[in-house]
């Protein structure tokens, strides 16, 4: 990523007793709300938040392919767009993708293909949205983790779900999920994306400078705690209809003690 | 490719062997030639294998970031010319181009290669923008690798003026000079096929790969910069294993581009 | 052989189901020994087959499902139509017209528009063509009345129930016709708008609450409600334990 280091006073990113701008400490995720179904019109959609991150998710397909020729025939076409609003950043940002945008456009959709059994539906598309309505570092993570929700949420087929986080190097020291402060003054940044059900990597890239020992501490830390935001996802999937059956129950128990 | 093709690949790769005679672990012959381009400040053609790939180095005047008005500016692009493969067509740059120019520009920026500081010329206002230009001419695999071997080799045989400066005005000198290259960057890609990585993947073990890792280390054996590409996944471990070859294989290819910049 | 899960249990894809000799029924995967769900759902265990009845998921086509579908373009030898799958149906002019009909000359658009409704029944499909339908049978052509629900196809086998158990009620309580398209495209029509509506809501309810317990129940009280006879009987029904 071009990143355009900040010259503005720099901000003493951990303080003496080892926490962080935001309060954090070294190995403290962001807290993450993670909410689906909440559009109409697509097939299946996501809403995430991470720290000051807003990102919108969604799903259409599979679908017919337009145009035809890009069908296969043995399998759908899994299609990405992974776009920042106007809006979202400091500095106003033009709606025409960029070339950042264009290529987390295609890791983001390697990040996710393997997890979608796109065999079967030969012949169509399944297309992604991630709208960036708001970003504060780590918006192609949390792009990922709610893309897999509005992928699952939309009914398709999947191996499983992918969950990501990025690791940080801050004032020397590994830091999980930085902000885009952090990120801005920081030393280097590991964006990774795991499908726990096989514990495998789906994506990771790096900028920066890590020892190998670092690098080790770094992608340890991002492994894990992808497994920890899997656990939120599924319970994020489970809890629509968990909630409508609680409804239901409580409804039917009102029933009862009415009809006495 | 036939499916035939790909069993061949992976049947063959099982007994350690790859289709070009190679080692799982070995790259394929590198001719790396410098100065191709007099036009440009510096420029290289790189042959890996049968793939071809020409970078020219161009240094001119312009303005720095607001965020940095006190370095030069470092700028790659990629051109995937349609000669260089019946895929490539004509056009803007696509994902891939774009991938690759900006895996080649993590590398020579995150390992501070080019000593920016050192190309402002007037605070704020002057200051030198180096552009590098990846021009693919013949596509028969690992363009990532040879696109970044062949960007330090123009940089670190590129040649700029040298000048004075006056009142804000830069006055060229006859007399030439290096760029302020200060870091070597070299990047190593592994295929994933099957189970097994392979470096340096030709185009016909890229068709079967599942997925591929790119791993940029300077020459403090510091990673720089890393890619993971392709529909596939690695093994927790394959991360582990695929940066250990590529750190091990690092030193003997910078020996070579060194070499060919001298030249 | 270990079951991982129980009946009804709530799954999310890739979640572990079982492993050993279990037979891999609807939305699941294998890989190697393990059985695994491929969306979010509800366990159903036949014998030694584990299945997931999905929350959501589209529609793909089966052989003599009976769909509702709309006309989207007028071609050589058919219509194009579009029946809320990944794929369009061809409905051909010889599965409309009784006789053979002369190619030219003969104005396609007369006999469905673009835009009209069509009850239609698959024919032919496989992964390699797109689905083949037919207009001619009972029950099947034109929609000339009557208005559309659209639900999630995932959700049809409840709306019409254990042995078309649902349906009936829903039929028998509110007087209207409804003709439910397998492909989640349901025609209610009725006598009185107020039968239709009722219907409607039902519909809406049922899609709602289908993975719930004691539905069939509850539809049954809500649409007997209306009539005052059978009061007494309802509150019966709702106070029972399911």
């Amino acid at each position: 990523m071009n990143k355009v280091k900040s010259r503005e006073k720099p901000v003493e990113l951990i303080d003496k007793n080892g926490l962080r701008i935001d309060g954090r400490k070294l190995d403290e995720l962001r807290p993450i709300k993670m909410e689906i179904g909440l559009l109409d019109k697509a097939d299946g959609s996501a809403y995430i938040e991470q720290g000051k991150n807003k990102i919108l998710a969604a799903v259409y397909g599979p679908r017919e392919a337009h145009p035809k020729h890009i069908a296969l025939p043995h399998r759908a076409v899994l299609r990405c767009r992974y776009h920042m609003a106007p809006f979202s950043v400091t500095e106003r940002k033009s709606p025409a993708p960029s070339r950042r945008e264009q290529e987390l456009s295609k890791v983001i959709r390697e990040a996710l293909e393997p997890a979608v059994l796109s065999e079967y539906y030969p012949r169509t598309t399944i297309d992604l949205f991630i709208e960036v309505l708001q970003s504060d570092g780590g918006s192609r993570c949390a792009g990922i983790t709610g893309a897999s929700l509005a992928l699952a949420d939309a009914g398709i087929p999947m191996r499983g779900l992918v969950a990501a986080c990025a690791v940080g190097k801050i004032a020397g020291k590994i830091a999980l999920d930085l902000s885009d402060a952090e990120d801005k003054q920081g030393e280097a940044d590991l964006p990774v994306a795991v499908m726990p059900r096989s514990n495998t990597v789906t994506l990771i890239q790096m900028d920066g400078s890590l020892t190998p020992e670092e690098f080790e501490t770094a992608f340890e830390m991002a492994v894990r705690t992808c497994h920890a935001i899997h656990e939120q996802q599924k319970t994020t999937l489970k809890q629509r209809y968990l909630s409508i059956k609680e409804e239901v129950e409580e409804k039917n128990e009102q029933g009862k003690s009415e009809g006495q | 490719m036939a499916r035939i093709g790909q069993k061949t690949i992976e049947d063959m790769l099982a007994l350690g062997k790859r289709m070009d005679n190679r080692g799982p672990h070995e790259f394929r012959e590198m001719k790396l030639e410098t100065g191709v381009v007099e036009r440009a400040c510096g420029s290289a053609l790189i042959n890996l294998g049968k793939t071809k790939v020409l970078v020219g180095v161009k240094v001119q005047q312009g303005e720095p970031f607001p965020d940095t008005p006190d370095e030069g500016v470092l700028t790659v692009n990629a051109e995937l010319v349609p000669l260089a493969s019946p895929s490539f067509e004509p056009g803007p740059p696509n994902e891939n181009a774009i991938e690759l120019a900006r895996v080649v520009d993590r590398g020579i920026r995150e390992s501070k290669a080019i000593d920016l500081k050192s190309l402002c010329i007037q605070l704020g206002k002057k200051t030198f923008v180096v552009f590098v230009d990846v021009y693919v001419l013949d596509h028969d695999g690992n363009l990532i690798d040879a696109s970044s071997i062949a960007s330090l080799a123009a940089l670190l045989s590129a040649k700029i003026n040298k000048y004075d400066v006056e009142d804000g005005e830069v006055v060229f000198k006859q007399e030439l000079k290096p760029l302020p290259i200060q870091s070597q960057p070299i990047a190593i890609t592994l295929a994933k096929i099957d189970k097994a990585l392979v470096v340096d993947p030709s185009l016909d073990e890229e068709q079967v790969m599942s997925a591929r890792l790119t791993v940029i280390s300077d020459n403090h054996g510091r990673i720089c910069a890393m890619q993971k590409g392709g529909s596939g996944t690695l093994a927790v471990e394959e991360v582990r294993e695929g940066i250990k070859l590529a750190l091990s294989k690092a030193p003997e290819i910078r020996s070579k581009v060194i070499e060919a910049a001298k030249a | 052989m270990t079951l991982y899960v129980e009946r009804k249990q709530l799954v999310a894809p890739g979640e572990i189901l079982a492993e050993g000799k279990y037979t891999s029924g609807e939305n699941t995967h294998r890989e190697g020994d393990k059985l695994f769900s491929s969306k979010v759902g509800v366990v159903e265990i036949d014998g030694d087959k584990l299945g997931v009845v999905p929350i959501k998921g589209c529609y793909v086509p089966r052989v003599d499902d009976v769909v509702v579908g709309r006309i989207v373009d007028i071609v050589m030898s058919g219509w194009m139509v579009g029946i809320d799958a990944p794929y369009p149906a061809l409905l051909p002019a010889s599965e409309v017209f009784e006789q053979r009909v002369p190619r030219s000359g003969m104005d396609l658009s007369k006999t469905f528009g673009v835009g009209d409704l069509v009850v239609s029944k698959v024919l032919a499909f496989d992964r390699t063509r797109d689905p083949l339908i037919t207009a001619k049978g009972p029950g099947l052509g034109k929609v000339t009345s009557g208005r559309i629900v659209k639900i999630s196809p995932a959700k049809i086998p409840r709306l019409i129930g254990k042995k078309g158990s649902m349906i009936a009620i829903l039929k028998k309580e509110t007087g209207a016709h409804i003709m439910v398209g397998q492909n989640g495209t349901v025609l209610v029509s009725g006598k009185h708008p107020d039968a239709e509506n009722t219907a409607i809501q039902a519909i809406r309810m049922i899609e709602r609450e289908a993975h719930t317990q004691g539905l069939t129940d509850r539809i049954q009280a809500r649409l007997g409600t209306g009539r005052k006879g059978e009061q007494s009987e309802v509150t019966r029904e709702t106070s029972r334990v399911d």
